[in-house]
């Protein structure tokens, strides 16, 4: 059996800082996940519809832009609406400390700020997604 | 030859003399590292000297500011006639907030104006679009309309004061607003001086403002060229950026190059299009220059792109006028190299960055602020940040003499080790078909993320040093720094003020210029003239750039990385 | 498994997604789900489309969803990109292509990593075709790694098998010599645009006025114009669909689909079987550590492979 851990990672909403994203993508590729990234200027309902589609094990987003307070909600909210609750949903980017609880309490698994080192991130998830079942 | 063989002779002894000191050294004392490279991982040597610039020709690789090959600067009296501009790059909220910031830095002694627009302007939506729910005022100032911009303008005198507009896909409507405000105004539009950003090619590299493919985007930029050149001759209607180059993870060399040659492809495509004499239109194309952390590297790559440019133009497209073959530049700290972590360390970061660009001969400066990882800047930072360029200008003295770095051994060799890898480059993408066809094959964006990713991993290994971030780390450190928050009432706010004008506005009136536009789109005319005609009529930034997207089709982020 | 099985024939895209997961990991008892499905099996036409890396195939893939689309039919797809070989991760980056249609319910992507499959496919894609087409999506559209002469699994799996070519590409034209030819239904000039087009149409044209076509269909050269001009790109697509429904019409016609269903069943079986019996024997030997014992002799060269195999059958096959 040769279960992968599939990742999603997108940038919702009109933000185009995509370096973070791109490093992360091949990061995560060679820390033998598969990803599927799918760009800027993704809109909630796109991201909900191709994590469900792709069946992966975790949404990542990633978005600077300061929309972050609605739009990481606006994804999590979606995804129950649509009947998911076992896609865990994590964010990163620009994130102040004032909008973290607001973040979690909104449904996600975590938030990566600047400074976090990819060896940390690939940590978490390796200990905290699970391929699925 | 810049230097006597017999001087030559004795260097060569002295150096030997110098090496067998160092092994001796070294075999007790090893060096601290063995990498020693710049912030690009350019290997730098441990001393330059008379050898490593002894094949320069002075009249044709240096000579002096104001003469070809421009190396030492374009002005012959460097900052002694003016400092450059200080310009802090500035927008947040409403056009009324950013109206008032912009009072305040002028009230602080900045000597121009530099606009940052939200995303929803950025990108061609209005603040009512779908697409822009959550974005309003968060990263700029919200245009929709020309209502937005009389605000935005209020007290300005448009006529005095230069404004720079970072503005790319929208350049076209966002421009046709300051004309038609200095028009109302009753100001001519030869008296208006100031920028669009309008450089697409690096859109599609780096910053990822997307709208339409990029050949139609090129055909925008090469209206408003030809606009500015019959119209708005003081204006700059190009700014070939390579800050946003860098900043997405570009070496310096890579910097250096990409914006150099997507330089050449809009005078290419100038010529081509629209016919001009490179003379009428060159002079007015200005350029965007990132100041990254490491200080010679940077000095080395603004010397080493005016001698460049000036070559290229003269060499490349047989330009007569010396005003084609300078490189005038604007230059922004390196927001990449700040941390969230220690932000007062930010500073000294910025200050040190902000030197080597007046070394390297800006023409005008933003400075970073200390909280440019957080959030938008405060005033407070923002002020500290102005006062940064005021302190380098006026008291530290390194304006009294002109480029005065020139003629060091490191510099010099720094500069012509840059140029020529810069060629290199240059020449490698002229094979490809010029810019826009390297674009389509995804080679400027490879390279840059090849770059981006192994800087990323250097500084998790600490091979890079980031203070506060991989060395001297504060555990649970506690930033008590003010932080600027945009919040949701901008949004209602602006989405008011906006169905106001769409309701008050003679709506026959705003179809009639649209369908102008689309006419002119598809005859390939220009579109300047219609759009300030449009805006004048209260048409939304959206209402022109759905146009756009609807004639030349919308062009998505292709992802290449 | 069933139960996913059966949630996947009344269109339920969490199931079908799972169920497609669950063949890729290879996850116990998945036969049980396509045992269940099978018999509803056989209804979709699969498009396969394969090329160089970057010939275009994703972008249009993409377009072609719109043609698709616009004449009311449902379409999944399936889009492999190659696992990295040293870290076994992937960039699946053929889905950033065709995003716009992320929210259209009548098309459903999905996108598969090789996980060291040879031949331009996943492991995944027999079956994933087979959850696909009961989901009840009337296209199915294969989308193949990018791929050199040899890698053609496609065919074992298509109706109709697109070859995308582009100018430029130096020794296309032999790569059309050397394997793609058989494969072809329809041949892509991709990227009009470029400089090279018409010299590309040219020698593909020779070459197929050299080839013999047993079957009747000789495949057609359809150029697709640059997908930078978006208004042209969406009518050549247009074009290229039509030509892709004429194929299909002409197997039918011609009694040739049973012939093509053939070649996936074939596949199909020599899969099943492979994974009924040869894995969980090679799964056993390693359990028990006999793999490593068989290893550890051929190295002292105290044996050979093909003794160590026919005792290896004897013990585990019943003759
Ligand atoms: C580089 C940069 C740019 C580049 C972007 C190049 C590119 N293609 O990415 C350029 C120059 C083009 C740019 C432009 C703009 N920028 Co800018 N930019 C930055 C800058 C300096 C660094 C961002 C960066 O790339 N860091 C390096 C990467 C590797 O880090 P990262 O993305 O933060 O990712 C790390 C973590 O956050 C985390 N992470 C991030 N995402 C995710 C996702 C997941 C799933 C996980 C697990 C982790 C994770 O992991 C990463 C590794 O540590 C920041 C300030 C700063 N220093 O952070 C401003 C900043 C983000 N920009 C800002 C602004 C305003 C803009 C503009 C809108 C300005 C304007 N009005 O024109 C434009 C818009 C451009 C656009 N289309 O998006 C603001 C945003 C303000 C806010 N949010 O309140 C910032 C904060 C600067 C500031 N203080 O003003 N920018
Ligand atoms: N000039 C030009 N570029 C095109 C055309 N069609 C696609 N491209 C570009 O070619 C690049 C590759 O396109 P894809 O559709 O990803 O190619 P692919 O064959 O799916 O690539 P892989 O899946 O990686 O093998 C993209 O940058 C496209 O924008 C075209 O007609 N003309
Ligand atoms: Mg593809």
């Amino acid at each position: 059996m040769a279960k992968k851990i599939r990742i999603l990672l997108a940038k919702p909403g009109l933000d185009g800082h995509d370096r973070g994203a791109k490093v992360l993508a091949r990061c995560f590729r060679d820390a033998g996940f598969e990803v599927i990234y799918t760009g800027c200027h993704n809109t909630p309902e796109q991201i909900v519809n191709a994590a469900i589609q792709e069946d992966v094990d975790m949404v990542g987003l990633s978005c600077l832009s300061g929309a972050h307070t609605y739009l990481y909600p606006e994804v999590v909210q979606q995804l129950k609406d649509r009947g998911v609750t076992d896609i865990p949903v994590v964010g990163g980017g620009i994130i102040p400390d004032r909008d973290m609880q607001p973040l979690y309490d909104a449904g996600l698994k975590a938030i990566f700020t600047p400074g976090a080192t990819l060896d940390s991130i690939v940590e978490w998830i390796n200990t905290n997604i699970a391929a699925k079942e | 030859m810049l230097f006597t063989q017999e001087l030559l002779d004795q260097s060569s002894l002295l150096r030997k003399k110098w090496e067998d000191e160092v092994k001796r050294v070294v075999s007790k004392n090893p060096d601290q590292k063995a990498d020693w490279s710049t912030v690009s991982d350019l290997g730098i040597k441990r001393i330059y000297g008379p050898e490593d610039i002894g094949g320069m020709d002075f009249e044709k690789d240096i000579a002096y500011p104001g003469q070809f090959p421009f190396l030492r600067g374009c002005q012959a009296t460097g900052y002694r006639g003016k400092y450059w501009t200080f310009r802090m790059f500035s927008g947040m909220g409403t056009a009324v907030t950013t109206n008032e910031r912009w009072h305040y830095l002028l009230n602080n002694g900045q000597t121009g104006l530099s606009t940052a627009f939200d995303f929803p302007t950025l990108m061609g939506y209005d603040t009512d679009s779908p697409k822009a729910k959550g974005e309003c005022g968060k990263c700029g100032v919200a245009i929709d309309t020309i209502e937005d911009f009389f605000d935005l303008t209020k007290g300005i005198p448009l006529g005095k004061v230069s404004t720079s507009m970072t503005i790319n896909p929208p350049a076209t409507i966002l421009w046709a607003m300051y004309c038609a405000t200095a028009d109302i105004q009753g100001i001519p539009l030869t008296q208006l001086s100031g920028t669009i950003q309008n450089d697409m090619l690096k859109e599609f590299i780096a910053q990822k403002t997307l709208m339409c493919p990029p050949e139609p985007s090129v055909k925008l930029i090469s209206d408003t060229i030809e606009f500015g050149t019959k119209y708005v001759p003081k204006w700059n209607t190009v700014s070939i950026s390579g800050y946003h180059i860098r900043e997405a993870g570009a070496t310096a060399v890579q910097e250096l190059a990409f914006t150099l040659r997507d330089g050449m492809e809009y005078v290419e495509d100038v010529i081509r299009r629209k016919g001009l004499p490179v003379d009428s239109f060159a002079p007015r194309l200005s350029f965007f220059f990132n100041s990254h952390i490491d200080f010679f590297e940077e000095i080395a790559k603004m010397r080493a792109a005016r001698r460049i440019w000036s070559r290229g133009m003269r060499e490349r497209y047989g330009s007569t006028d010396e005003r084609s073959w300078w490189m005038r530049f604007h230059t922004q700290t390196a927001g990449c190299s700040l941390t969230a972590q220690q932000p007062y360390n930010n500073v000294v970061r910025t200050a040190t960055e902000a030197l080597a660009a007046v070394l390297g001969g800006t023409a005008s400066l933003h400075t970073n602020s200390l909280d440019e990882v957080l959030c938008l800047p405060s005033d407070h930072a923002v002020q500290i940040a102005l006062r940064t360029q005021q302190i380098i200008a006026e008291e530290t003295g390194v304006c009294n003499t002109i480029d005065p770095l020139a003629g060091s051994y490191f510099v010099e060799a720094l500069t012509n080790e840059m140029e020529e890898q810069a060629w290199d480059y240059i020449h490698k993408i002229d094979e490809l078909g010029g810019m826009v066809a390297a674009i389509e094959k995804g080679f400027p964006q490879l390279e840059i993320s090849d770059a981006a990713y192994k800087f990323q991993r250097q500084i998790d290994a600490a091979e890079k040093i980031m203070i506060g971030v991989n060395k001297y780390n504060v555990e649970n450190e506690e930033v008590d720094i003010p932080l600027v928050e945009i919040d949701e009432t901008v949004e209602q706010e602006q989405l008011q003020r906006l169905a106001a004008v769409k309701r008050n506005r003679d709506s026959k009136r705003v179809k009639e210029c649209l369908e102008d536009i689309k006419k002119a789109c598809e005859k390939g005319e220009n579109v300047m003239p219609y759009c300030i005609e449009a805006v004048k009529a209260r048409a939304s930034v959206q209402e022109i750039c759905d146009v756009y997207r609807e004639v030349y089709g919308e062009y998505r982020d292709p992802g290449i990385y | 498994m069933e139960e996913l099985g059966k949630r996947a024939l009344t269109g339920d895209i969490r199931a079908v997604s799972r169920l497609i997961r669950n063949i890729e990991d290879q996850v116990p008892n998945t036969h049980e789900a396509i045992k269940h499905i099978f018999p509803f099996t056989g209804r979709a036409h699969v498009v396969g489309i394969t090329g160089a890396p970057g010939a275009g195939k994703s972008t249009l893939t993409d377009q072609l969803i719109c043609s698709i689309r616009a004449k009311n039919k449902t379409v999944g797809v399936m889009a492999v990109d190659p696992s990295s070989p040293f870290t076994g991760g992937a960039l699946l980056g053929d889905r950033i292509r065709m995003l716009r249609h992320a929210d259209d319910p009548g098309v459903f992507v999905r996108s598969l990593a090789t996980r060291g499959a040879m031949g331009g496919l996943s492991k995944a894609v027999g079956d994933g075709i087979h959850v696909l087409d009961v989901m009840g999506k009337d296209v199915i559209i294969v989308e193949t790694v990018g791929v050199g002469q040899q890698e053609v699994d496609i065919i074992n799996h298509a109706h109709t098998v697109l070859v995308v070519l582009v100018p430029g590409m130096g020794d296309e034209v032999q790569a059309i010599k050397a394997g793609l030819m058989e494969v072809a239904d329809i041949f892509i000039i991709n990227k009009a645009d470029r400089e090279g087009a018409r010299k590309l149409y040219k020698e593909t044209l020779s070459m197929m006025d050299m080839g013999k076509f047993p079957s009747g269909w000789r495949p057609p050269i359809v150029m697709v114009e640059s997908n930078l001009e978006p208004h042209s790109f969406a009518k050549s697509v247009d074009e290229l669909y039509e030509k892709i429904q004429e194929h299909y019409k002409f197997l039918y016609d011609n009694n040739l689909l049973q012939e093509r269903a053939q070649l996936k069943v074939q596949t199909e079986i020599n899969d099943a079987l492979r994974s009924a019996i040869l894995e969980p024997v090679l799964n056993k030997l390693i359990e028990t550590g006999e793999f490593d014992q068989m290893v550890q002799k051929l190295l002292k060269k105290e044996t050979d492979p093909y003794t160590l195999a026919d005792e290896v059958a004897a013990k585990y096959l019943i003759k």
